[in-house]
């Protein structure tokens, strides 16, 4: 258990600088998911904190200590690769046990640690196996088993579950956010899947190039994003985004309207709008519903219909051009080609001055 | 479907046709025909038809005999010494020719022989040079594998980082592969040479002209040896590529998991490195020690089996009986024994480096 804090922490690689000044508060125990696009920095930065890639500038301390100059062994931390990095020629027990022999640790200390950890992560049956006899679920458990012996103040992950297919990866991501709860240690774990991100996080942090775009609570990113690259981020479907021009700023509310939005007025959030500027307005697919014949505020034509089952997805052609794409709790036809119209709750819209 | 696969494989075949060719001409017909040729008294040119002689070529290159001398006594039954006090013996030719109460010691010779109490021991062999060669060939191959290995295994070490200018070295050290090995050996004739040879300058300049002068490969005590020493030296770039591809395999996530657990640079060896070139290592080995027990060029360049058949080798042996002495079928059988060491040493080998 620890806490972890980066200050304006920056990476190059030569000239290119791939981590651009972050900063990132981690408290004790607290689970963080870093997420964002494939090439922006994700890796880089959990493996500065373990100390696999030396920090360019900035600080980074764990438990109140500077370990920029540390020794990955020395910083108190124990580190879960995508590719497993579990030892092919060992046993499961000599690979979770790797750490302590290492340390040249008692063979009493070994088996008593190797068991515990074999109890929690249930894997008593497969010490005596080698990685080769063992699927890719349990042997990202071995690799988690590992960790586990370490008795790390910080755990890291690197996107552990992304080599696993969808159904043991749904089991795995219960079974580390069951970890994460008896352990009460910090973690810090990358993904791009952002079921995981939602599902196990306390505290998400969005990146885009090096940069840090958000830090909040999965909820607090999904209703109230910082900037239209998060709210674009995060939510499947993901966010429809239509172009508006600002027509008044009313105190609090922005009155916008655009060819196929009729005018109305949503809540501003404290950001500035200039009356004649274009801006973004993002609705969730979820919060759009038909409404009956020409009465709604968006208008469209419905291009195709996905029934779900749970859901269905209609992706409907607005009259300016542009898709717009509604997620409807229920299992319903919209037949194709017929002219539509749409509502929302406009206090459940957010207005981005950025055009995307 | 059946056609096409017929055409296609009639393309292969034509296509394999030259490879298998060759080969089938020399290396499958010529195996085949030393096998014959050892149970024969064939000559390389000779007017005599050729006779089936069973399994005599393989007694004459083998036959071993152990005989105990006993010493020379007088009337009185005192052991006779010669004038420096040393014990004298019955001639051994007494025994070995036409002697019909000892039929198995005729022909042969003296090999080797130690003192017992007052008896002498002697071994006698059909073939002394034969066995001389045999004994040589097994030293090099026992000094040599270990040796130019370990040393490839250091220098890909060595290779395998990442610093400026490294590929220099790489290329360095694979330089002698490239160079004809007929070529190297009559360079290391001059580097051996006696009294003005560049290893006699080296060494008597770093002694500050303390050391006498040697003649390197004309002294039965230092021929093998100098043998051996270049032969390591030209062989040691090829297995270091190989070596390296090896390293080049491990993944290094698997010593960046290392890193994390605090392994020293002897562990990372230990745990990681060396076990992640177990296929290496069982290709290297079965490969020197092929290639070892195949010594010849060096040998025809720079000694030619000399000084008193103190670097003879069984390749050496079999090229000069077969042509040099026209006994093809004394070759033929010296190659026959050749084959069936070699391939009993690699079977134990791959025995003792299976699979667990
Ligand atoms: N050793 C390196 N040398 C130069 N550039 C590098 C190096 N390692 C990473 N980069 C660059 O740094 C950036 C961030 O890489 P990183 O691996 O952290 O991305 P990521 O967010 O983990 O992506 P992914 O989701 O694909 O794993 C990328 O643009 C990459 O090209
Ligand atoms: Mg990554």
């Amino acid at each position: 258990m620890a806490t972890v804090k980066l200050r304006d922490v920056k990476k190059s690689y030569g000239s290119v600088e791939v981590i651009k000044g972050v900063d990132i508060d981690i408290n004790d125990g607290e689970f963080v998911v870093f997420v964002g696009p494939s090439g922006c920095g994700k890796s880089t930065l959990l493996r500065m904190i373990a100390g696999l890639e030396d920090i360019t500038s900035g600080t980074l301390e764990i438990d109140g200590q500077v370990v920029n100059d540390l020794e990955p062994k020395n910083r108190g931390i124990a580190m879960v690769f995508q590719t497993y990095a579990i030892f092919p020629h060992m046993t499961v027990r000599e690979n979770v046990a790797f750490g302590l022999t290492i340390n040249k640790a008692s063979n009493e200390e070994k088996e008593k640690k190797v068991a515990e950890a074999a109890r929690v992560l249930q894997m008593e049956h497969l010490l005596d196996r080698r990685p080769s006899e063992l699927s890719g679920g349990q042997r990202q458990r071995v690799a988690i088993g590992r960790a586990i012996v370490r008795d790390p103040k910080v755990f890291l992950f690197d996107e552990p579950l992304s080599n696993l297919d969808a159904a043991l990866r749904m089991d795995m991501r219960m079974e580390i956010g069951k970890l994460h709860n008896s352990l009460a240690a910090s973690m810090i774990y990358v993904t791009h899947d952002q079921v995981e991100a939602m599902t196990l996080a306390d505290k998400i942090v969005v990146l885009k190039d090096g940069r840090v775009m958000q830090i909040g609570s999965p909820m607090e990113l999904y209703h109230e994003p910082a900037n239209l690259f998060v709210a674009g981020f995060l939510g499947a479907p993901s966010m429809n985004f239509i172009p508006v021009t600002v027509e008044a700023v009313e105190g609090e509310n922005i009155a916008i309207s655009s060819p196929s939005l009729d005018r109305i007025s949503v809540p501003g959030k404290g950001r500035s709008f200039t009356v004649g500027q274009t801006a973004t307005l993002g609705v969730r697919p979820q919060y759009i519903r038909p409404a009956s014949g020409d009465s709604g505020m968006l208008h469209g034509k419905v291009a195709l219909t996905e029934r779900l089952g749970s859901e269905t997805v209609v992706d409907v052609t607005l009259a300016s051009g542009g898709t717009l794409i509604v997620a409807l709790p229920e299992d319903k036809v919209l037949a194709e080609g017929t002219e539509t119209s749409f509502d929302f709750d406009p206090a459940q819209a957010h207005l981005f001055p950025e055009t995307p | 479907m059946a056609s096409k696969l017929t055409r296609s494989n009639r393309a292969g075949w034509i296509m394999a046709f030259p490879g298998i060719a060759l080969m089938t001409l020399f290396i499958i017909v010529p195996f085949f025909l030393a096998f014959a040729f050892s149970l024969t008294n064939q000559r390389l040119a000779s007017p005599n038809a050729v006779e089936y002689v069973g399994f005599e070529n393989y007694s004459d290159l083998l036959g071993l005999a152990v005989f105990t001398l006993e010493p020379e006594r007088d009337e009185s039954g005192a052991v006779v010494r010669d004038e420096d006090g040393e014990i004298e013996y019955p001639r051994l030719r007494n025994f070995t020719r036409n002697n019909p109460d000892y039929p198995n010691l005729a022909g042969k010779r003296e090999w080797f022989s130690w003192a017992s109490g007052e008896n002498r021991t002697v071994v006698l062999s059909s073939d002394v040079v034969f066995m001389k060669a045999l004994v040589n060939t097994f030293t090099f191959v026992i000094f040599v594998a270990p040796i130019q290995a370990g040393l490839a295994l250091c220098l890909a070490l060595l290779i395998n980082q990442k610093l400026r200018g490294i590929n220099v070295f790489r290329t360095v050290y694979f330089m002698p592969v490239v160079v004809s090995i007929v070529v190297v050996s009559i360079l290391w004739r001059f580097i051996y040479s006696p009294g003005d040879g560049l290893l006699n300058n080296a060494l008597g300049w770093l002694t500050f002209g303390a050391f006498t002068p040697q003649d390197w490969l004309g002294n039965t005590s230092t021929a093998l040896p100098a043998i051996m020493a270049m032969s390591i030296w030209q062989g040691v770039g090829f297995h270091m590529v190989i070596w390296l591809a090896g390293l080049q395999n491990i993944s290094p996530t698997l010593y960046e998991a290392g890193n994390i657990e605090g392994a020293n640079k002897w562990q990372t060896f230990r745990y990681i490195t060396w076990p992640g070139l177990r296929n290496t290592a069982v290709l290297i080995l079965i490969v020197i020690t092929m290639q070892a027990f195949a010594l010849f060029a060096q040998i025809d360049v720079m000694t030619s089996g000399g000084p008193l058949d103190s670097t003879q080798v069984l390749v050496f042996q079999a090229v000069e009986r077969g042509y040099g002495k026209q006994d093809i079928s004394g070759g033929s059988t010296i190659s026959v024994i050749l084959f069936v060491i070699v391939l009993t040493i690699s079977l134990i080998q791959r025995y003792l480096t299976r699979e667990r």
